[in-house]
């Protein structure tokens, strides 16, 4: 199937998409120019808004009709811009497929799996068999053993069985590697994946890009990877390219970017992302600002009001994407002072300074006179203890006649406790009960079984003026900074209301309103804006404000800075770690990012299917993990150190996670279990079974438990 | 140098300043003034009260001092107009506010608040609409007889509200699953409060397009009652038993019908500007351009 070097498989040059809408013309790619030669894999990163999905979706043509395309897009020596639909409609699928983010909306709902992979088969049939193996058309039965087999090939278990399944009954997981299958049944060129890990917890994402390397062997075509997450790059692509603002900013091959970025943009974002594998707390450097509108985009380089090292030149004209002179064609930046980077060989930190916080002493309401204590642990105050809480839902059937079919066993059993100025990370994946906790703690009502104390009053025996004074020493800052602030309230009303509910005085109200916006580091004036008018970071932080009003002790942190921009997280990574010194609050930081976890928190909690199956010192749990499922969580975060990513061994988990309705009997991670699978003969086996492992001291650390009978500490990073 | 808006407008002043800044809004706000006005002060203008009659004119066209003409009684059709619109304006406006007020708090309270009250109140709207309003009205009528005709008002919202609170309590479900409502609830902020403050903001749209639906059906749904006898009675009239009356005689004495029937369009166009803008005042996405 070698074409030649010289023609490569896809030529994209000056490739630019405008979009018509009411606010003017929205160029959201700007003369794009790349080339992937035939088995290569580029990475394509960039923050949302920036381009990489409507890039991908104009080599396709797959655009809506408001968007105009011009430009070249060449694959295989063929002109794709301005082909009509029928004539795409042979390529598409055939020799170019794509994987999409999101893999339940992209299956029909009304079709079996194997039904959706064999119609892909099928509509391709006519014009020549897949992989060119000879002309004539390809029959029913022939397309549904295909469809089996590719099933069986992306790791779907009992794949005949499975193919006349829907696609809700398929977890997310299988579900991508469901549209995997599909993307490959065709044998295709060129694979566009679209964030195809997003969606997933990080042990499900090695999965799939163990499956997507498979199906890469397995077809031999090029990929094309779209994510903005720089860990997947690193291990998964050759060269990476990244795009801001519409527009290649950088592009080179993997290890270069990684280790020699010389646009500040690329510095920026790989400066602003917390490490797995560095244990002293690192400072994260924050590009400032937010990404620009695309509408009327100033003349000079889009990256000029966020860049620490513009220039006048910067303002009046727009960089190229020009060879660097060093290194040669194959690293390219778009950045006048890129020689100079590459003359002085700097680095994140050279270019970006994390910036000053104002210091609490300007703003007088809010000071507590309190400073961080140097007292060891165990001589400080517990403000939050949780004892073998129990939450079980039952699962009903019927509407009329409700009848109990079940319990979802969402936490089962589990301990904690937070002393005074620590922060306790609470991770795991989706369906692990970890929001359950935190509600049950917030609800501050007595559990259907242990108890939370919360500032040495036990929540079983509160009063109801107890709850309401407890309230105010425990708050909450959400996930979701579009949907935890009132769309109809200005920002001013917003930061008012806990002050309003225990009665501060409306004078005083507004004097804090005006140092919680400073202390957050946004103005005052943005008092009487709606949260709309502030961009995703900027409303994080006024989340913060808000639980900080009252001045709690405890801080709730449910997953804060997971829907934030990679460039933006580093800064409210960096305020909250500023508040906790300055203010001597304790955090429950809830996330399923480990990375993040390292960076702020002291202790982490590690959960699984309801039940906590490590506790202890961060760095303890995370250099030398004991219980099988974090060694295998910690070792399915991808590092972007393209270098490292290649010598690490990951483990890679068998199947989903186990129903909380029904758990496995003892152990409940034995079923997914890489030591119960591997390691251990049958007598260890069935231990594991029948017992289930306590919560104990099994290593003689210092400070750390786990729940494994057979753990051994095993470094993984 | 002081800074410009340092002082953080709280949502009402900021509501009432984007109301302010629309000029459709401000027009039918104007017009709904000009309408009390009129109503309210044309007895002492106009040459003739809405019950004496002018037996030298029956019928007659528009012209001299029967500035919209004459029925065949020999009423002044100005003055009869004017004094129907008294009672609409009355009817319809409180009417359209009690009624979507209720809807708007019991609906809510129903959704937000689970267990008995909840049970109580879905109780109370499911028996309200299973119950012919009607013939409710018909058989309360000889206990208000004689009584104050606001009563008829307070009667006429009670049996209006009961679909639309259906609606606020399927919104309020959703809504307070939103992270919003729930940190205000984690603050301790009491449910009265979150409902008033959060809940009923976010639904605003519908309740004000529902009062503003309101006041032309309850100003019409007046007509059917009156003419059982119940309400509004003659030698009084309103402008629903003024169209009610003179609707057959459109094509043959237009100014009978046409003048009151053109004042409750104007009243109804009014109201529905001021409705929209005070959805878009209250909408932050409605996009108002400041200064």
């Amino acid at each position: 199937m070698s074409a030649g070097t010289a023609v490569p498989l896809l030529d994209v040059k000056n490739l630019s998409v405008t979009f018509t809408t009411d606010a003017g013309p929205v160029t959201a790619v700007r003369s794009l120019s790349y080339q992937v030669q035939p088995g290569e894999i580029l990475g394509i990163v960039g923050e949302s808004g920036s381009g990489k999905t409507v890039s991908s979706l104009a080599i396709m043509e797959l655009l809506p009709q408001t968007a105009r395309v011009s430009g070249s897009v060449r694959f295989q020596g063929e002109e794709l811009v301005g082909r009509s639909d029928k004539e795409l409609s042979t390529i598409r699928g055939r020799k170019i497929s794509m994987i999409f983010q999101d893999p339940l909306s992209a299956l029909t709902p009304v079709y079996t799996v194997g039904d959706q992979i064999e119609e892909a088969i099928l509509v391709h049939a006519d014009h020549g068999g897949p992989g060119g193996q000879g002309g004539g058309s390809i029959s029913r039965k022939a397309a549904k053993e295909r469809a089996i087999d590719l099933l069986a090939l992306v790791g779907i278990p009992n794949p005949r069985q499975r193919a006349t399944a829907f696609p809700h009954e398929f977890s997310g997981g299988m579900r991508q590697r469901a549209m995997i299958a599909m993307a490959i049944a065709n044998n295709p060129d060129l694979i566009i994946a679209d964030e195809p890990t997003t969606a997933l917890d990080v042990t499900i994402q090695a999965q799939i890009l163990d499956v997507l390397r498979t199906a890469k062997q397995a077809t031999g075509a090029a990929i094309i990877l779209i994510t903005h997450d720089l860990g997947v790059i690193a291990g998964f692509a050759d060269r990476v390219a990244v795009m801001y603002a519409g527009k290649l900013v950088e592009a080179a091959n993997v290890d270069d970017l990684f280790s020699r970025a010389r646009m500040p943009y690329t510095l920026g974002l790989l400066g602003s992302i917390p490490r797995l594998d560095v244990g002293a707390r690192q400072p994260l450097t924050p590009i400032e600002g937010n990404p620009p509108s695309l509408v009327d985009l100033p003349a000079g380089c889009p990256f000029v009001p966020r860049c620490p090292m513009r220039i006048d030149t910067c303002t009046d004209r727009e960089p190229e994407l020009q060879p660097l002179m060093a290194s040669g064609d194959d690293h390219a930046s778009a950045c006048h002072r890129s020689d100079e980077i590459e003359r002085l060989d700097m680095k994140s930190a050279d270019v970006f300074r994390a910036p000053d916080l104002p210091a609490l002493s300007t703003l007088s309401t809010l000071s507590t006179g309190s400073t961080p204590n140097e007292v060891p642990r165990e001589q400080r105050k517990i403000l939050l203890e949780v004892r073998d809480l129990v939450k079980e839902y039952p699962l009903t059937r019927g509407a009329i006649l409700r009848r109990r079919i079940g319990t979802v066993h969402a936490v089962d059993g589990i301990s904690f406790d937070i002393r005074e100025g620590e922060t306790l990370g609470l991770v795991g994946e989706s369906g692990c009960g970890k929001t359950t906790t935190i509600i049950e703690i917030l609800n501050l009502t007595r559990p259907s079984s242990g108890t939370i104390v919360v500032l040495g009053k036990d929540t079983a025996t509160m009063t109801g003026a107890e709850r309401f004074a407890i309230r105010r020493d425990l708050q909450v800052v959400f996930q979701d900074p579009m949907a935890s602030l009132d769309p109809r309230l200005p920002i001013g009303d917003i930061l008012a209301e806990p002050m309003h509910a225990h009665g501060v005085s409306p004078a005083d109200r507004a004097d804090r309103v005006r140092d919680l916006l400073r202390l957050v580091g946004l103005q005052p004036e943005h008092a009487n804006r709606y949260p709309q008018a502030f961009s995703g970071g900027q409303r994080q932080r006024i989340g913060i404000a808000r639980a900080l009003a009252l001045q709690p002790k405890v801080l709730v942190l449910d997953e804060p800075v997971s829907a934030l921009d990679v460039s933006i997280r580093a800064g409210v990574i960096n305020l909250l770690e500023h508040l906790k010194t300055a203010l001597g609050l304790s955090y429950l930081f809830v996330a399923h990012d480990l990375s993040v976890v390292r960076h702020i928190a002291d202790r982490v909690a590690v959960m699984y299917l309801g039940r906590i199956v490590e506790i202890g010192d961060v760095n303890e749990v995370f250099d030398r993990p004991a219980h099988p499922y974090t060694q295998a969580l910690l070792s399915a975060i991808p590092l972007p150190d393209p270098r490292k990513e290649r010598q690490r061994r990951r483990i890679v988990l068998q199947g989903d996670l186990p129903s909380p309705a029904n758990p496995p009997s003892g152990c409940r991670f034995r079923t997914r279990c890489q030591k119960f699978a591997h390691e251990l003969d049958d007598a260890a086996r069935q231990r594991c079974t029948d017992e289930s492992p306590a919560l104990e001291d099994r290593t003689g650390s210092r400070d750390r438990l786990d729940a494994c009978h057979y753990a051994t500490q095993h470094s993984v990073l | 140098m002081t800074e410009p808006e340092t002082e953080a407008a709280s949502r009402g002043r900021l509501v009432l300043r984007r109301l302010l800044r629309q000029r459709l809004a401000t027009v039918g706000f104007i017009t709904v003034l000009l309408l009390f006005i009129a109503a309210y002060l044309s007895p002492f203008v106009g040459a003739w009260q809405y019950n004496e009659l002018d037996i030298n004119a029956f019928l007659t066209a528009p012209a001299g001092n029967h500035w919209f003409g004459t029925t065949q009684n020999g009423f002044d059709m100005f003055a009869l107009t004017m004094r129907g619109m008294q009672k609409s304006l009355i009817i319809g406006l409180l009417g359209a506010l009690l009624s979507t007020t209720l809807a708007a708090v019991v609906g809510a309270f129903s959704g937000y608040f689970a267990g008995a009250l909840n049970t109580i109140l879905l109780t109370l709207i499911d028996l309200l609409l299973v119950l012919p309003s009607f013939l409710i009205i018909a058989i309360l009528s000889p206990t208000f007889r004689g009584k104050t005709w606001l009563i008829f008002v307070l009667l006429l919202a009670a049996f209006q509200w009961m679909i639309t609170a259906r609606i606020v309590r399927g919104m309020t479900l959703s809504l307070k699953e939103r992270e919003f409502v729930q940190a205000a609830r984690f603050m301790g902020v009491p449910g009265w409060r979150i409902i008033f403050r959060h809940i009923l903001p976010n639904m605003s749209s519908l309740l004000i397009i529902d009062a503003t639906v309101n006041v032309s059906s309850l100003i019409l749904a007046e007509v059917g009652l009156s003419f059982f006898g119940f309400g509004v009675q003659p030698p009084d009239v309103s402008l629903g038993t003024l169209i009610g009356n003179y609707a057959g005689a459109a094509l043959t004495y237009p100014w009978e019908f046409y003048f009151p029937a053109g004042f409750l369009v104007v009243l109804v166009l009014a109201i529905n500007l001021v409705g929209d803008g005070l959805r878009d005042a209250f909408d932050p996405n409605a996009g108002i351009q400041a200064g």
